[in-house]
């Protein structure tokens, strides 16, 4: 058996340091060792999209990231983007345009709509639909995903300026 | 997962050195190693990962032409403005391999090393005259792109090799390149067929100096469409003369029934799509933009 690899990394801000084997995925550690299951398991081979996270600014499946690699990275996942009890505007946008039904599939779209909105503050709808094309949802048929980045982008341009605390 | 021993070295020396106890991979993106490993398709003993090693992660592009590393990510290959406007096939492949997040970490090198007979990358390689430079136990050797794959998930790379970067020539004037695939949805697809194409046209932009085509998933290893691309040089640049070209492409696909289309649909496509990324290439060569929205 590989042994143990010490792993130091930046989660939502803070310095985090794990063990894990050489073959465990940065999915598994982030739900299993570090408690943080925002992050959901769906396909795991990269097609689905739920367990997206970012990773030094882009989005990425956790389930094709060894853990490993993760050493000096800067990691962002759902767990880090509400504002303490404040959802932030891409969240609030899916709750109240009821972006979501089973909900598995939120955490990775949330994620990649945020890498989406960094990118491209005002994005078309055509530029939302192809971002967010590795993200699959079995439940809502995408409309009302993609009217709740709209309603998200427009409320991120107004609220510019009322810095979150992260 | 299977275990295995990780290794993250930050020299070609020391990363070669692994590479020849063994049974070992090379880890770019992982986005088709973790999976095929996870799957049992590979069982490699150590994964060496290659994102540290500097031959491998950069970007040089000069008068000389375009050395790409062959672990650069591919949002890094389609963010390049230089290969934007001079390898613009290899811009429009990048764009269009997984959705973002598989771009965030998939790369080139590691695309053509998959060896898949479908990749998006190999045909636009092998029409912009790429060159894969090889590192391992005996030296450097180059192998051109369209004799790199060997067969479904196979290359020419030996135990102990390694791809380090592809060599393209420098784009001369009035040139211009393309790729498209056929693929029934809109995005995150497996290509029916797939289309790479480089021209170079004349002084009046009315004649064809020289082309290069190049097929995808219509054979077990991308093709170079040879004689479809000689049969432009010289000719004017019209309806018969690329319609010829879809005809000479058609004759080199050698393409097999399989869920994604009919053997007989991927032959008519070859002629479909060749007239097309023909058509679009000549535009750029002619500094013309193309309506090529990536999924559309």
């Amino acid at each position: 058996m590989a042994k143990k690899r010490h792993i130091t990394t930046k989660i939502n801000g803070d310095t985090v340091e794990f063990l894990c084997e050489p073959r465990q995925t940065l999915l598994e550690v982030l739900r299993n060792t570090l408690d943080l299951t925002g992050t959901k398991e769906g396909c795991s081979n990269g097609n689905c999209g739920a367990c997206t996270v970012l990773m030094n600014g882009r989005p990425v499946d956790s389930c094709l990231v060894l853990a490993v690699e993760a050493e000096d990275a800067e990691l962002k996942t759902i767990e880090g983007v509400a504002c303490g009890t404040h959802l932030n505007a891409v969240q609030s946008a899916f709750l109240e345009g009821a972006a979501l039904q089973c909900g598995i599939c939120t955490p990775g779209f949330i994620m990649q709509s945020e890498a989406l909105l960094a990118e491209n503050p005002n994005p078309s709808e055509q530029e939302i639909r192809f971002y967010l094309a590795g993200n699959l949802c079995r439940c809502t048929g995408y409309d009302k995903i993609v009217q709740a980045v709209q309603t998200a982008a427009g409320k991120r341009q107004t609220e510019s300026g009322t810095k979150c605390c992260h | 997962m299977r275990d295995f021993e990780y290794e993250a070295p930050t020299s070609l020396g020391a990363a070669l050195a692994v590479l020849a106890k063994g049974n070992a991979r090379a880890l770019a993106g992982g986005t088709d190693l973790i999976d095929q490993v996870r799957l049992g398709r590979h069982s490699p003993d150590v994964i060496v990962d290659v994102k540290k090693l500097p031959e491998l992660n950069g970007i040089q592009h000069d008068t000389s032409g375009l050395r790409l590393g062959a672990a650069v990510p591919l949002y890094k290959v389609y963010g390049h403005c230089g290969i934007c406007s001079d390898y613009s096939a290899l811009a429009d492949s990048a764009r269009i391999i997984g959705g973002i997040q598989i771009q965030s970490r998939a790369s080139i090198g590691g695309n053509i090393c998959n060896a898949g007979p479908a990749a998006d990358s190999t045909p636009s390689v092998i029409a912009l005259g790429g060159v894969c430079v090889i590192a391992g136990p005996n030296g450097t050797r180059e192998v051109p792109a369209e004799a790199f794959c060997v067969g479904p998930g196979k290359s020419v790379l030996q135990a102990g090799e390694i791809l380090v970067e592809i060599k393209f020539p420098a784009r001369v004037a009035h040139s211009g390149s393309h790729y498209r695939r056929f693929i029934p949805r809109n995005e995150m697809d497996i290509a029916v067929v797939g289309v790479g194409a480089s021209v170079v046209l004349a002084d009046c932009r009315q004649k064809f100096v020289s082309a290069r085509l190049a097929l995808g998933a219509v054979g077990p290893t991308p093709i170079l469409a040879q004689a479809a691309g000689d049969s432009l040089a010289g000719q004017p640049v019209n309806e018969v003369t690329i319609a010829k070209a879809g005809e000479l492409a058609r004759s080199v696909a050698k393409p097999i029934d399989d869920m994604r289309g009919t053997a007989e649909y991927r032959l008519h496509l070859v002629g479909v799509l060749t007239q097309r990324v023909l058509n679009a290439a000549v535009a750029r060569a002619r500094g013309e933009k193309i309506d090529n929205v990536p999924g559309h």
